[in-house]
């Protein structure tokens, strides 16, 4: 057409000096050109696609958008946003785009983001669900982890009665190493927490006892106290917190690694080779610890009545050995080998339930002393009202 | 148990695979596989990232129940197979998983003594001449004492194989061997796979895209497609790429015929 003219101009400036430059032209009554001149670059704040969008609604529908590119300076990914907002547009206008006045670059590049179609049914797309169904997505996943648990226990119970029937594959160094790491290397920790507890069950009840000078019987508060219930307790949140964690970040990142689908790919089950050593270091190591924490937490209580209330060591002795008998040390003791158990189960659970990322191993630790800790809250509470009915 | 269909059983089948529909949930990955993996067989399962090809190697191998349809093993049908027989035929296959998935807390003897041990009743000595001989078939003879952290990620891959042999398997299934490797290693993986094929009579089931391989080794393949989430071609890749389904033959050519 005669009067193919310029139809507007848009240019802007950046740091350099450089800019952009676009135009339009009309060489037919249904085509547009575009021109796209000098810098295209992020930086030169580009113009939106709203602005080819009105040229396309303005004047005689166009069939066809040709682009001039001969000018064109600089381009980066700035440039290709426009195109390819542009080749969105004409694709929902039924509008040929001719791409022969690109550089070839950008055109390989435009023709590799819509080589494939975006992926429609894969299930993610859209925007949140309405709260009420987030609501009953969150109550039945929660639902479906009850029974995972409780399938989890069994194959657990299952493992333990192939190991008494001798039939279960697992090493023999494995379970000693983890011994090794669960126990032994876990006493300096033990050490400090439980000294500092019965430290603090002394102090506490001395305080009170002194009002009518009965300082003696800190031996029996700080004895009963942490025997039955802080000695066990403590070792639980530590444990739960140092081996627990340790347990279900060692299963999920083999998970991750594909190493348990390795063993289950050989027919060697994981449950036997990798979570049951894990179980039985924690029965046997838990009930040691328990007992270590409550003589250092004893020995604590001696050390706050000797140097602050002048009772001597020999008098304490006497007085904690009155006070407790061995009912006592079986009450702390089996709490401890209780809280233990389900320190290793929601540990080994977290660990092999594991997703395959780095970040869900990080969850699966997180969950995993979560877990024991709710666990070790909810079985004290239980274990005390129990203990208390009978009488012991 | 259902019966295989006659013109596969002329064809020698070693794994059957009959209208297998693969899903996470109520997503669907792939559905009505078909397809036939001859004895001996260097069986390429191909097809762009994301489209199941692992998934669906982790149904021939006994990780994950398919959805509907079955697996044969001969004419056994894997998945409605007992347990005990399940766990009998898995000791037939030997697994190269992508990372390797050696045993991080175990050295590479160790690694590869372990299903010795589970499965064999073989005195110490004997173990440790097997896994010598094995690590010397992958090329990492005098490796016996190292952990896998200390090793390069391609010697894993072939200490992996290593442990995948261990127990002179039926099936090789390797899931994308060539991943992470350098062109050499990949190269002579191949050459490797090749050679085992050929001299353990083994049956090999690859996962992989690296057109390089898919042409040197593999004989019988099937061509899995993302867009319409099933298989579009099976048969030899040389055929493909000659008279394919375009998908098939653009992707056998990087797209550039």
């Amino acid at each position: 057409m005669a009067e193919a003219a310029v139809e507007s101009v848009t240019t802007d400036n950046n740091t350099h000096g450089q800019r952009y430059e676009l135009s339009f032209e009309r060489p037919a009554s249904d085509t547009l050109l575009v021109r796209l001149a000098g810098s295209w670059r992020l930086e030169n704040k580009l113009p939106p696609i709203t602005e080819v969008q009105q040229q396309l609604e303005s004047g005689a529908a166009v069939a066809q958008v040709r682009l001039d590119t001969t000018q064109l300076s600089a381009w980066d990914t700035g440039l290709l946003t426009f195109l390819a907002g542009l080749y969105t547009l004409c694709q929902e206008r039924g509008i040929v785009l001719d791409k022969a006045g690109l550089p070839e670059g950008v055109r390989k590049l435009i023709d590799l983001a819509f080589a494939v179609p975006p992926q429609k049914d894969t299930g993610r797309r859209g925007e949140l669900p309405p709260v009420l169904a987030r609501i009953g997505d969150a109550t039945l996943k929660l639902l479906h982890r009850a029974p995972e648990m409780i399938g989890f226990i069994g194959e657990v119970t299952l493992s333990l009665g192939r190991l008494f029937r001798g039939k279960a594959q697992y090493r023999r160094s494995d379970l000693m190493l983890i011994i090794q790491e669960v126990g032994p290397q876990a006493l300096p920790i033990v050490s400090l927490i439980s000294f500092l507890v019965g430290m603090i069950v002394a102090y506490m009840g001395a305080v009170q006892l002194a009002q009518f000078g009965a300082q003696i019987y800190i031996a029996d508060l700080v004895g009963i106290g942490v025997v039955r219930e802080m000695g066990a307790l403590m070792t639980g949140i530590i444990i739960a917190g140092r081996t627990g964690a340790a347990f279900a970040a060692q299963l999920g990142t083999m998970q991750v690694n594909e190493e348990i689908d390795a063993f289950k790919a050989l027919g060697i089950s994981p449950m036997d080779f990798l979570v049951l050593p894990r179980i039985l270091a924690l029965i046997i190591m838990m009930p040691l610890l328990v007992l270590y924490a409550d003589i250092v937490g004893v020995l604590a209580g001696m050390f706050v009545a000797g140097t602050t209330f002048d009772i001597g060591v020999f008098e304490y002795y006497q007085q904690t050995a009155r006070a407790l008998d061995l009912r006592h040390f079986a009450v702390g003791i089996s709490k401890g080998t209780v809280y233990g158990i389900l320190i290793a189960i929601a540990g080994c659970l977290r660990g092999m339930q594991c997703g395959r990322s780095a970040q869900a191993v990080g969850q699966a630790t997180t969950s995993a002393v979560v877990t024991s800790i709710v666990f070790i809250v909810i079985a004290a509470s239980l274990l005390t009202i129990i203990f208390q009915k009978l009488g012991i | 148990m259902a019966a295989v269909p006659e013109q596969q059983m002329q064809a020698e089948a070693h794994i059957t695979v009959q209208d297998l529909t693969m899903a996470y949930g109520d997503f669907v990955i792939q559905r009505d596989l078909t397809f036939t993996v001859r004895r001996g067989d260097i069986f390429i399962i191909m097809g762009g990232s994301g489209c199941g090809k692992s998934t669906l190697l982790r149904h021939l191998i006994g990780l994950k129940a398919p959805a509907k349809g079955e697996v044969f093993y001969d004419d056994v049908n894997f998945w409605r197979a007992e347990p005990d027989e399940q766990e009998h035929m898995k000791r037939k296959f030997g697994v190269l998983f992508q990372s390797g998935a050696l045993w991080s807390s175990l050295t590479l003897a160790e690694n590869i003594a372990l299903p010795l041990g589970q499965y064999m009743d073989l005195s110490p000595t004997r173990i440790h001449e097997v896994v010598s001989l094995k690590l010397a078939l992958v090329g990492l003879a005098g490796f016996e004492e190292f952990y896998p952290s200390e090793i390069s990620g391609g010697m894993q891959k072939r200490a992996g194989l290593a442990r995948a042999m261990a127990l002179d398997p039926d099936i090789l299934f390797f899931d994308e061997p060539s991943a992470g490797l350098d062109p050499i290693s990949s190269r002579r993986l191949d050459d490797l796979i090749l050679e085992l094929r050929d001299s353990l009579g083994a049956t090999v089931v690859v996962v992989t895209h690296e057109l390089a391989s898919i042409f040197a080794i593999g004989n019988n393949s099937v061509f899995l497609d993302p867009e319409s989430k099933t298989m579009i071609a099976t048969g030899d890749p040389k055929d493909l790429v000659e008279s394919g389904n375009p998908t098939v033959r653009t992707f056998l050519t990087r797209g550039e015929s």
